[in-house]
């Protein structure tokens, strides 16, 4: 594993509460936490301890109430001030690929026009060179026009993981990868996330509940009511 | 690679049933649009061509003379008043005047005429003034009469097709025991002539024991005449009326323009219908598409993207709308001139609708212009979607 100590996220003492009527829910409570280049984490704990909205906060998908985050030495959010939202879409073209628990492929594009998404919307060089390579690394070339109800589980999984990588990000958040997969798909998930990290040395942070793909990852972080434990 | 025009297509082609209806409620929109655009720009084109085909601007007839042909069929003839010919030469002396026909109608009861007898309309005319004011009267067969005390006739189209008569045939005048010889038949020409039998006003005098009677004149001045100033003086002459073509023009152009605000109001509500059909299917594709859009929004896409893809959307609809609209309206025109006839106190003779490419192009940018006017909402409300509530949510709520 090709860890440096060069943080490309920075967290302090970071909050999300939802205000829920004259409930308070602090479901990021105070956490405190870098990310190395490289590195390979994986968040766990029970159910409603925050793992996902961390996830989201991380990904700069969402503003935290409080704290501060910092993203490849760029200010996202400090003190209440948060990035304008032009300069955010642009950290999560140029920063980040999300996988997400249920994969969110549009359903009338075909899976080449779900991977190449991300460029209907900006440019990118050899986007194609880039979609072939992971295709093939993915094995889903011989599906590339197929819709996406014509798929298997695991295969609508694999192609929201090109997708996520088609835009070549630093960092890869996924939020339960495996968790509509059998276990021989999860097995397969893992292993393409291992040699994700180990081979292109992209930062991967992501939610589970899986054991086999939480102890894959270098660096295991536990949650609980919103706190590491 | 994907295209935000191409996957706001592919979403509209997911939900087929619900596109279709939407383009056909913009269709139906599109068609009342052309057809009121293209009455009001056939209707008074169609009024001038009856009124210009009159061949005259002033129509001086004998006082109290009802000047509808069809008034004086329904009254029997009973209603007519003469003038004396000598008139004609008083009207002639004006320098102002370029041509003069007098013409003498007789209205005749014919007891061979349908089951239980019915009226004929006679038309007097000057063999050697009124063709030349008429020059839009074509012959299908035959010529104008040679004399003008000819014992001949020319009828026009329908007139022809009524009493079976053709180029050489012989006619027993109502009421008389004389006949005339058929030395013409008119082609169509879409005015009141097509029903009229033509005599030399000279033979319908002697037949009908009118010597020295016509009922009216027909006056051309020449162009550089004041109308009004020129009618005016048209009244010293005693027992006469005058009637303007202009003020005709005018009396049945107020009389349309009551029938156009109704008409306007129709299409009024139909554009504000297709307006709440569009909104309401782009909303629906919008809230039902929520996580994509957020999805869409994690991946890159800025607002105006979102905006955009919705946009198209309602452009699509309409564009396609619209086209098909105007195809419809153009094919249906016939109908839809029937339609509008039925509700119009006067319709000239030519047709009322008249639809061209210009038109149907700016009843299709009309209709997408309520297109895109609709889907502003829609499209912003996509647009400010936060990426995380949609991930969060499964559908998007108003
Ligand atoms: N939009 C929201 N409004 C109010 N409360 C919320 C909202 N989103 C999450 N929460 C609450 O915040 C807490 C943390 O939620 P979160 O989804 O981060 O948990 P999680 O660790 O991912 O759980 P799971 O393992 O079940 O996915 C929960 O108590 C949840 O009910
Ligand atoms: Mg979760």
């Amino acid at each position: 594993m090709s860890v440096n100590n060069e943080k490309i996220i920075e967290i302090k003492d970071l909050k999300k509460i939802y205000v829920r009527g004259s409930e308070h829910i602090h479901a990021v409570d105070g956490i405190t936490l870098d990310v190395n280049k490289g590195e390979y984490v994986a968040f766990v704990g029970p159910s409603g301890s925050g793992k996902t909205t961390l996830l989201h906060l991380l990904g700069c998908l969402d503003n935290p109430t409080e704290g501060s985050l910092m993203v490849a030495d760029r200010m996202v959010y400090c003190e209440n001030k948060c990035m304008n939202e032009r300069d955010l879409t642009k950290l999560r073209r140029e920063l980040f690929g999300y996988v997400f628990q249920k994969f969110y492929l549009i359903p009338t594009l075909t899976v080449e026009e779900n991977i190449l998404l991300p460029f209907a919307f900006y440019q990118k060089e050899d986007a194609h060179k880039n979609a072939k390579h992971l295709t093939e690394m993915l094995g889903i070339a011989h599906r590339l026009s197929h819709l996406p109800k014509e798929l298997s589980g695991g295969e609508m999984q694999r192609v929201a993981v090109a997708r996520a990588l088609i835009n070549r990000p630093k960092i890869l958040l996924a939020d339960e990868p495996t968790g509509n997969l059998d276990s021989k798909r999860s097995a397969e998930i893992s292993g393409i996330f291992q040699q994700l990290n180990k081979e292109e040395g992209i930062t991967i942070i992501l939610v589970t509940h899986n054991h086999h793909l939480a102890e894959s990852a270098g660096k295991m972080v536990e949650l609980k009511d919103g706190k590491l434990v | 690679m994907p295209s935000l025009f191409g996957i706001a297509w592919k979403n509209l082609r997911r939900k087929r049933l619900r596109s279709m209806l939407t383009i056909v409620g913009i269709a139906l929109s599109t068609w009342v649009l052309v057809s009121l655009l293209g009455f009001n720009q056939g209707y008074e084109n169609s009024l001038n061509k009856d009124i210009d085909n009159l061949g005259f601007q002033v129509l001086l007839t004998a006082k109290g003379c009802p000047y509808e042909a069809a008034t004086l069929m329904l009254k029997g003839g009973t209603g007519l008043k003469y003038m004396p010919y000598s008139i004609v030469d008083s009207v002639k002396a004006n320098p102002q005047v370029e041509e003069v026909t007098p013409m003498l109608m007789q209205v005749v009861f014919d007891p061979n005429k349908g089951e239980s007898g019915g009226v004929t309309a006679f038309l007097g005319i000057d063999p050697a003034t009124y063709p030349k004011m008429k020059t839009y009267l074509i012959f299908e067969q035959g010529k104008w009469f040679d004399k003008p005390e000819a014992m001949e006739a020319v009828f026009g189209y329908e007139a022809a097709e009524l009493e079976q008569r053709e180029v050489g045939d012989l006619y027993l005048l109502p009421e008389s025991d004389v006949e005339v010889t058929v030395v013409g038949v008119l082609k169509r020409s879409g005015t009141q002539d097509d029903g009229t039998i033509f005599l030399p006003v000279r033979t319908v005098q002697n037949v009908y024991k009118l010597e020295n009677k016509i009922t009216s004149i027909g006056i051309k001045v020449n162009k550089e005449t004041d109308l009004a100033a020129y009618e005016e003086e048209l009244y010293k002459l005693s027992d006469v009326q005058v009637v303007s073509m202009a003020q005709v023009k005018m009396t049945i152009s107020n009389l349309v323009a009551t029938a156009r605000v109704m008409v306007m109001s129709i299409a009024l509500i139909a554009i504000l219908i297709a307006m709440v059909g569009v909104m309401n299917t782009v909303l629906m594709s919008v809230l039902e598409r929520w996580q994509e859009i957020g999805i869409m929004k994690s991946m890159g896409a800025m607002t105006s993207h979102i905006f955009k893809l919705i946009w198209f959307e309602t452009i699509l609809l309409t564009f396609v709308g619209g086209i098909v609209g105007s195809v419809m309206s153009w094919i249906l025109a016939t109908v839809t001139d029937k339609l509008i006839r039925s509700v119009l106190p006067y319709s000239p003779t030519s047709a009322l609708v008249q639809i061209d490419v210009l038109l149907a192009l700016k009843a299709i940018g009309i209709i997408m212009a309520i297109g895109l006017i609709s889907g502003i909402y829609p499209a912003w409300k996509a647009a400010k979607i936060r990426p995380i509530e949609a991930i969060r949510s499964t559908d998007g709520e108003l």
